[in-house]
């Protein structure tokens, strides 16, 4: 019989992470990894760390900071009904109600979409856009390090040895921001991304955008943030950016690969035309 | 290890492993066959059940983590319920191995959204795919059940 570890707290997950980290295997929602026990039944771990009893993980706080607080243990359901997510980083409720289908969201938890690693996950690129912060603890403490240093590579993160993931912080946005998110995908519920995009897009007295934010999904190895692109964007009107010049930009950005969801050539165009769709008409979709 | 749990409303002890699918647990362990296998993978529903009222694919869930969990499968679904019901008054339902889903996450709609529209519906149902026709009378079915249609 599988080995099966269920702590209640914190500590003592942390513990037996740091006493044998490559015995276990962290189930959170187990969305994912219990597909890949039933596809891959002889990759199963010796043993299993089964987190979904650390209600320290769990649950949505906003901090007197104005920064708020998601527990990696939060389940997408609770992302996309919380108050102040559909309020302040309405994004994340638009990302976390399109991943999969209630099914899923009743069960999968932010932290876990992120730690799978995935390039077609549905909300890394909010939290890229936004310039989410992600907790880390071990049982030598606790680190923070900005979401966009943690995907290593394809299906690689920075995670270290007796190391998981225990929140993510996100900053309140700049006022006046257009924020944008859209997947696309052969239909709405359960689809795997195609090309996603989440934007956020800050412009300044006079109109010009000022630190904009492109994070994309399934258009490279990792979640990825379009930093040539959003550079160039920098101190310009929206309006005077030419479509050919998007695309051009995003080459820097962005290698899509052809697979059997979509070609490469698609995820290029559709990519500079999501970019163009966020600059002159931010919205949630 | 054992897990104890309900499963629809009856104290159950499964001496599974724990990493086992709720999904075989329930066929194979208790011999309620009504929860279906489609994909396997999360991304059909046929399997959907309710875990302490909320919607979950039993084929995703291991049963390590139901410690003291409250399971509710379509054998727990009367058939004189509102929901069975009107999926038999719309005939809803063509070969059938959707339907136990379709019901059960008609079920966990309805509890949350007593008076859902059809967008209410499509999204509530989303995760659940019918490979024989269309979704139409599903839906028919759903707002009925809500007594959201007019009955003529």
């Amino acid at each position: 019989m599988t080995e099966w570890r269920r702590p209640r707290h914190l500590r003592e997950a942390l513990e037996l992470l740091g006493e044998s980290p490559d015995r276990y295997r962290i189930v959170a929602g187990g969305t994912d990894v219990m597909v890949e026990r039933h596809l891959h039944p002889e990759n199963a771990p010796a043993g299993w760390l089964d987190i979904s009893g650390l209600s320290e993980l769990r649950g949505i706080a906003r901090l007197e900071t104005g920064e708020l607080r998601v527990g990696a243990m939060t389940p997408l359901s609770a992302v996309r009904e919380d108050a102040a997510v559909r309020e302040s980083w309405p994004l994340l409720a638009a990302s976390a109600a399109v991943t999969g289908a209630p099914a899923i969201q009743n069960r999968a938890t932010l932290g876990g979409n992120i730690c799978n690693a995935s390039p077609a996950a549905d909300n890394p690129p909010v939290l890229l856009a936004y310039g989410a912060e992600i907790e880390i603890a071990s049982a030598g403490g606790v680190r923070r390090i900005p979401y966009s240093a943690f995907h290593a590579g394809y299906r690689r993160t920075v995670l270290g040895q007796g190391e998981m993931v225990t929140g993510l912080w996100l900053k309140p946005v700049p006022r006046g921001s257009r924020q944008y998110f859209r997947k696309v995908g052969t239909r709405a519920a359960q689809a795997i991304t195609k090309v996603g995009l989440a934007a956020v897009v800050p412009f300044g007295p006079d109109g010009t955008v000022r630190g904009a934010r492109f994070g994309f999904s399934s258009v490279a190895e990792t979640p990825c943030l379009a930093r040539t692109t959003a550079a160039a964007l920098e101190g310009r009107s929206p309006l005077a950016v030419p479509s050919g010049e998007i695309g051009a930009l995003l080459e820097q950005d962005i290698a899509p690969i052809s697979d059997l969801r979509s070609t490469g050539a698609y995820r290029r165009q559709v990519a500079a035309r999501l970019v163009r769709e966020a600059l002159q008409a931010g919205h949630f979709q | 290890m054992a897990v104890e749990m309900t499963i629809n409303g009856l104290p159950c002890r499964s001496t599974a492993d724990p990493a086992c699918r709720l999904l075989d647990v329930l066929r194979e362990e208790f011999g309620l066959p009504g929860t279906k296998e489609g994909c396997g993978e999360g991304e059909c529903g046929a399997c959907a059940v309710l875990v302490d009222g909320q919607l979950a694919n039993s084929c995703l869930v291991p049963v390590g983590q139901l410690e003291g969990a409250a399971v509710t499968t379509i054998e727990g679904i009367p058939a004189n319920s509102p929901v069975a019901q009107a999926f038999l008054a719309c005939g809803a339902t063509q070969c059938g191995i959707c339907t136990p889903g379709m019901v059960m996450a008609t079920v966990a709609l309805l509890q949350d959204n007593p008076r859902c529209t059809r967008e209410d519906v499509r999204r509530g149902l989303s995760g659940n795919l019918c490979r024989c026709t269309g979704y139409a009378r599903i839906y028919e079915a759903v707002l009925q059940a809500a007594g959201d249609l007019p009955h003529d």
